[in-house]
């Protein structure tokens, strides 16, 4: 009595779109696993049969597309970290993926599993936020179409993507111009369950004279039941010059919309409220120093260090 | 099925799988590769890594299929014939203790190495962040792949090498690799799981579903009815005893009126593979009556509490008495009291429980399992199947870690239960997640320590209040919850002591022997109240202890004047020495990271000892068996079971240095109830004192043997014979050892030898005199780094030394040593097993992080030497020693950069925070030279209303350069 009767490696999307139609939801859609098959080994009674989409070479590949930075939903967090096009154009991106587990970890999980997962702290998609990606959903009935991030989550581990009828298919970006950076950062804690206490992106555009915050994005986790943008900090930033005072008002503005909960075994609601005031306005510090091309600030995505959220930079002397 | 093709260590591959197959699995069952072990099945641990297409990854929740038309290299794969060199540095500087995480490990590191070939410690930290070591050996391991890529050896080495003891003979005190680290590094060493027999079935336990409950029903016919299952047992399918037990036979083999925690076993199966197993399990109908549940010894304890057993929930109350307390508080001048608590802790040995029994053809019972206790898994299983001893025979195999939690029984006597309701053999295999649930923790405590101290630094009264949480079973709580309070007013002479320690069962996990054995809880408190003492009184924490440290002539809390063997003033004075030397005399101030002074660091120490051996009375023994080959090689046989201690490379220096043969031509048996003799249980720090202490007198014995063959043929009386370099020599003739003992055999006696030693006798507690034969020392100082914006705690450096009596293996012991301390790291950081309404939170490995390589921190390390005339060569234990001040030493130095006092481990980052906020006055956000015992404003929450220090005002400088802390300068300089 298998756990599932039959494991599927489709080489194209249609192929997987036509083996989920076939099993009409008794099939879903699965990539790295790192994550699912701990959760399906679990279940009482899991699928049917799996369709496993990294054997298609389409979700694989990470290129440009005029302004946009496409990454395949199949795309491990190895390989985002090694990309060069997403160190240089996303780096919160390559960032936040490489703080996800270790190399044999990394070389499995795919950035579509940490999408469609869902969790509120996830790495890899708290970064995505920042950048304002746009999430590919392919579907037998309505072809492929983009739509914003952030419409994907639902709640906690529940997204709009429905894995036994749809397929995510690629990610983008707009790659970082001139005067443009983001970073990523977090705070852990050695105990426990290796989520985030919380993670914080930023992206930025400064000004022509390098002083001002043209605009900024700021997405935090777990500060609500989904991946969370703080269009107050955002506001807070835009237009404003880059000072540390600028940068603590925007993680004031981040706590009157955010709501972190109190989490047993975890941590308290307190301790992260007061990791917002204090990892956002580093975050933000860092990455305007990047779009500045400040040395300091350069990503050090190899680097391991006791502490995880202030280690990976050293600050300017 | 479908068929998977891949190319497997070269070589192409066909094999059909299920669909539902991870390749970890078709490595090690269907293929044979068994090198490739399995830790976790959650992605977590990093035991089955192998390369895919050059690239590491976790092989037990890698599809099978999904493995087809790639290259899979596995540990098997790495040697043609000689050792790659990774394999060989492993080997070489001792990167390999049980051995169960080797194969992962060195996978990681090859990809690492064909990418980049000369990485940095940087580097290598990276590659090997998630992939654990429970024995801790990340410095070794960080060693061996610097040296396999040409590079300098960091950690372990002096002039290029492992260090040798400066007291070093032949073969005692050198480095030397373990006889079974070939074995571990080329995947050909065999756990328990790695053993199959034909037609063998697969067993599974029924859980309890609730921690408290009486058992109204039990029904199997469904179970019974699926095809491929063969037995549904339950309780009154037992033969024999229905209870097991390590020292009370309280524990149900199999429940059959209540149940009394969630691991409870209630009805056991054997089918034809484990998913059927597993399905009949969910066919087998239980009906509970909940009961109400027993959360905490204090509930347990209460008035009208629910009782756990039959009798009272009260399972033990110790008492140690010294002096008069009362008399002893009146002379204090400073009294401080403290609340302490440390939670449930697990072993997390990587390797999972497992156990194989059989009809063998003579029909006896055999069950192989990685035990800790061969010859007492003996006697429990002949028990409950009802038949002598000698119908059971018990084989070891390697045994992936065990920390204390391998002693009591787990799938041993369901296995041969099965074995022989089926006559067919039938393996027992726990995952991670039963694992976690089933066998015994480390014992939560709640301690309260009241201590006084004259204003000059005297110690005068010690009191300690322990409640410990034996959870549901007794098994080793009345040791561990003895040991705990023996030691509980830590390595001082201190002439007034009062311990009441009291353990009660509740329905929580059961709490058992762990690495320390109550030592590690009753340390964290008594140290940590010696530095608020030392606090109190201005004075700095070493002096403090200098000056009361336990010497030659001192009385220890249970009565025992110490003769010898104490080296406690010495680890102080070489800890003491590179303190002051690295950061001044006032070595515990506070002082910023360089680069980001948010980031405070300081240091903090503690003290500790141990006993050796069982002690307080019970009679400790263990026998061992050494044979001289005709081919010139000896054969040590004992059962003492080694659980990557490091035991058999121990017995064989031993036997090396007696027969002057080499230590490679030793072989040391692996645990076999039928040909190696009973060593006694590995715990208590006992084997390199009892079983090298048997070897040595069965080597002995075997001398004499061969020096009877020999001396004829030399010409020369047998006192006059050496034996050196695998040769008899004597008035300049020489004779190989194979040779004499190819004599020997020819006139009649066999060149092999038994022989049992008997530690000297101990008294139980209560009667004073030697409750132990000896005991280990050692003194710990952690420098900390606290970042003061998030809570965070790392251990930078350890600085430590450690009284073992005598070197034997300065790789194995060194690798005990730090091993131990990244382990107390464990406990101070990032460990802990909460329990909530006796449910355990931990039901994966996902939520139980033992310390990573991350947290290995600069290990410096001063040995001391001071012998146990009765121990081999004078050596005593280390097997638990350098793990139980660590706890003790970061809480200190946290409290010495920051101000707070922790009485909680794991220290939690939130809590720090919170508490470093509330502090009074001083903004602490930035470092303060708070002068370590002047004018400090910390919060600290758990303290209790303290006496003393209250009425006796501090002036800061006043006591500085007290005699005792000009002495101590004095030798130093």
């Amino acid at each position: 009595m298998p756990k599932w009767k039959a494991y599927h490696r489709p080489q194209h999307v249609q192929e997987a779109l036509a083996t989920l139609a076939h099993y009409q939801g008794r099939a879903r859609i699965v990539a790295g696993g790192t994550d699912l098959f701990v959760e399906l080994l679990n279940a009482p009674a899991p699928f049917e049969a799996l369709v496993d989409i990294t054997a298609i070479p389409e979700l694989r590949t990470v290129r440009r597309d005029g302004p946009w930075i496409v990454v395949g939903s199949a795309v491990t967090h190895a390989e985002i970290v090694a990309s060069p096009l997403i160190r240089r154009h996303g780096t919160a991106l390559a960032e936040g993926c490489s703080v996800i587990g270790g190399p044999q970890v990394r070389n499995v999980a795919t950035l579509g599993g940490n999408v469609v997962h869902a969790l509120p702290a996830a790495d890899g998609t708290i970064a995505l936020l920042a950048l304002d990606a746009e999430a590919q959903v392919a579907s037998s009935g309505a072809g492929r179409r983009w739509i914003p991030l952030s419409h994907l989550f639902l709640g906690p581990g529940q997204s709009a993507v429905d894995a036994t009828r749809e397929v995510l298919t690629a990610l983008r970006f707009r790659a970082t111009a001139e005067r443009e950076a983001s970073a990523f950062g977090r705070v852990m804690r050695p105990q426990g369950v290796a989520l985030p206490i919380l993670a914080v992106a930023v992206a930025v555009r400064l000004d022509a004279s390098g002083q001002g915050i043209e605009r900024a994005r700021v997405s935090l986790g777990p500060v609500a039941p989904v991946p969370f943008r703080s269009r107050r900090a955002e506001a807070r930033l835009r237009g404003a010059p880059t000072s540390p005072d600028t940068y603590r008002q925007a993680a004031e503005a981040a706590l009157e919309e955010c709501s972190p909960r109190t989490s047993r075994y975890r941590a308290t609601r307190e301790y992260r409220e007061e990791m917002i005031t204090t990892l956002l306005p580093r975050v933000v510090e860092v990455a305007v120093a990047r779009a500045r091309g400040e040395a300091w600030a350069r990503p050090r995505l190899e680097a391991v260090d006791h502490f995880s959220s202030f280690g990976a930079w050293r600050a300017p002397s | 099925m479908p068929t998977l093709r891949m190319n497997v260590n070269g070589q192409p591959v066909e094999v059909d799988v299920v669909p539902d197959a991870f390749l970890a699995h078709v490595l090690r069952y269907r293929l044979g590769l068994t090198g490739t072990k399995i830790g976790c099945e959650e992605a977590e641990c990093g035991a089955c890594t192998v390369l895919i297409d050059g690239q590491p990854v976790n092989s037990c929740i890698f599809p099978a299929l999904k493995a087809h038309g790639t290259r899979v290299v596995t540990i098997e794969g790495l040697s043609n014939g000689e050792l790659h060199p990774l394999q060989q540095a492993f080997v070489e500087w001792g990167a390999v203790q049980c051995g169960f995480c080797t194969p992962g490990v060195i996978m990681v590191a090859k990809a690492l190495l064909d990418r980049s070939p000369a990485p940095t410690e940087e580097a290598i930290r990276a590659a090997l962040k998630d992939t654990y070591c429970r024995c801790g050996c990340y410095l070794e391991m960080v060693d061996a792949i610097l040296v396999a890529s040409g590079q300098a050896p960091r950690h372990t080495a002096i002039n290029g090498h492992p260090p040798a003891s400066p007291k070093a003979l032949r073969a005692v005190g050198r480095p030397l690799p373990r006889p079974d680290a070939v074995a571990k590094v080329t995947g050909q060493a065999k756990y328990t799981d790695d053993y199959a027999f034909p037609n063998m079935l697969y067993g599974a336990t029924l859980r309890s579903a609730y921690p408290h409950a009486r058992l109204v029903r039990v029904e199997t016919h469904r179970a019974k009815a699926l095809p491929g299952v063969h037995a549904v047992l339950t309780a009154e399918d037992i033969p024999g005893e229905k209870h097991h037990g390590l020292m009370f036979d309280d524990w149900p083999v199999l429940c059959y009126d209540k149940v009394r925690y969630v691991g409870d076993a209630i009805a056991i199966v054997a089918a034809d593979t484990p998913e059927i197993a597993r399905r009949a399990l969910e066919l087998i109908d239980v009906e509970y009556d909940p009961l109400p549940v027993v959360t905490t010894p204090q509930e347990a304890l209460a008035p009208g509490a629910p009782k756990v057993h039959g009798g009272g929930n009260l399972l033990k109350h110790i008492k140690v008495r010294k002096g008069d307390v009362e008399a002893g508080f009146a002379e204090a001048d400073v009294i401080v009291e403290r609340d302490y608590h440390t939670p449930m802790y697990e072993h997390a040995f990587l390797e999972p429980e497992c156990a194989i029994a059989r009809v063998a053809e003579d029909g006896r019972i055999e069950v192989i399992v990685g035990s800790q206790i061969p010859y007492e898994d003996r006697r429990q299983i002949a028990r409950s199947l009802g038949v002598p001893e000698d119908h059971v025979r018990v084989k070891g195999a390697f045994v992936g870690g065990g920390f204390g939690g391998k002693e009591d029984i787990a799938g041993q006597i369901h296995a041969a239960l099965l074995a022989r309701a089926t006559g067919q053999p039938v393996k027992i295999l726990y995952s991670r997640q039963e694992s976690l649930r089933v066998h015994p923790k480390r014992h939560a405590t709640w301690i309260r320590v009241r201590l006084g101290a004259t204003r000059d630094g005297r110690l005068v009264a010690a009191e300690v209040d322990i409640l410990g949480d034996a959870g549901a079973y007794a098994s080793l709580s009345d040791k561990v919850m003895t040991r705990a309070a023996t030691h509980a007013a830590g390595p001082y002479d201190i002439p007034h002591v009062r311990v009441d320690c009291y353990t009660a069962y509740t329905n929580n996990p059961p709490a058992g022997a762990f690495r320390g054995f109550g030592v590690t809880q009753s340390a964290f408190a008594i140290e940590s109240t010696l530095d608020v003492m030392a606090h109190e009184l201005g004075r700095d924490p070493l002096e403090l202890r200098l000056r009361n440290a336990l010497r030659p002539g001192a009385t220890t809390s249970t009565g025992q004047v110490l003769r010898e063997s104490v080296g406690l003033v010495s680890c102080l004075e070489h800890v003491g020495h590179h303190l002051r030397s690295e950061q001044g005399p006032e070595w515990w101030h506070p002082f910023p990271n360089p680069d980001d002074p948010a980031r405070v660091r300081a240091w903090g120490l503690a003290a500790c000892y141990k006993n050796t051996g069982l002690g307080g009375g019970a009679p400790d023994w263990g026998s061992a068996e050494v044979e001289v080959l005709e081919d010139g090689r000896a054969v040590v046989r004992t059962a003492a079971a080694e659980i990557g201690q490091g035991l058999p490379a121990v017995l064989a220096i031993i036997v090396a240095e007696e027969l002057g043969i080499p230590y490679e031509h030793i072989e040391v048996a692996l645990p076999d109830t039928d040909t190696t003799p009973d060593g006694g249980p590995t715990t208590a720090s006992r084997q390199t004192y009892i079983n090298g202490n048997a070897a040595r007198m069965a080597a002995q014995r075997v001398r004499d043997i061969l020096a009877w063959a020999a001396c004829e043929a030399l010409g020369a009386p047998q006192a006059e014979l050496v034996f050196r370099d695998g040769l008899i020599t004597a008035r300049g003739r020489a004779m190989a050892v194979g040779e004499a003992a190819r004599m020997a055999l020819e006139a009649g006696r066999r060149p092999v030898a038994r022989a049992r030693f008997e530690a000297p006798p101990t008294q139980p507690l209560g009667q004073g005199g030697d409750m132990h034969v000896g005991f280990s020392f050692g003194v710990q100082a952690a420098l900390v780094e606290v970042d003061t914006r998030t809570g965070e705690v790392a251990v930078l450096k350890v600085v430590n030394a450690h009284d073992i009596g005598r070197a034997i293996n300065m790789l194995g012991l060194l690798g005990q040593i730090r091993g131990g301390i990244i382990m107390g790291i464990g406990n101070a950081l990032t460990e802990e097993y909460p329990v909530d309404e006796g449910i355990p939170f931990c039901t994966t490995l996902s939520r139980y992080k033992m310390p990573s390589i991350r947290h290995a921190p600069e290990i410096i390390t001063f040995l001391v030497e001071d012998e146990l005339p009765s121990g081999p060569y004078g050596a005593k234990g280390v097997g638990e020693i350098a793990s139980i001040p660590t706890a003790a030493a970061v809480a200190n130095a946290v409290y010495h950069a920051v101000g707070i006092r922790v009485t909680k481990t794991p220290l939690d980052q939130d809590w720090l925070l919170r508490a470093l906020r509330g502090q009074q006055g001083t903004p602490s956000a930035k470092p303060r030279h708070h002068g370590g015992h002047q004018g400090h404003q910390g919060n600290e929450e758990h303290a209790v209303p303290q006496r003393g220090p209250k009425d006796v005002p501090f002036l800061p400088g006043q006591t500085r350069g007290t005699d005792a802390h000009n002495e101590f300068g004095r030798r130093q300089a």
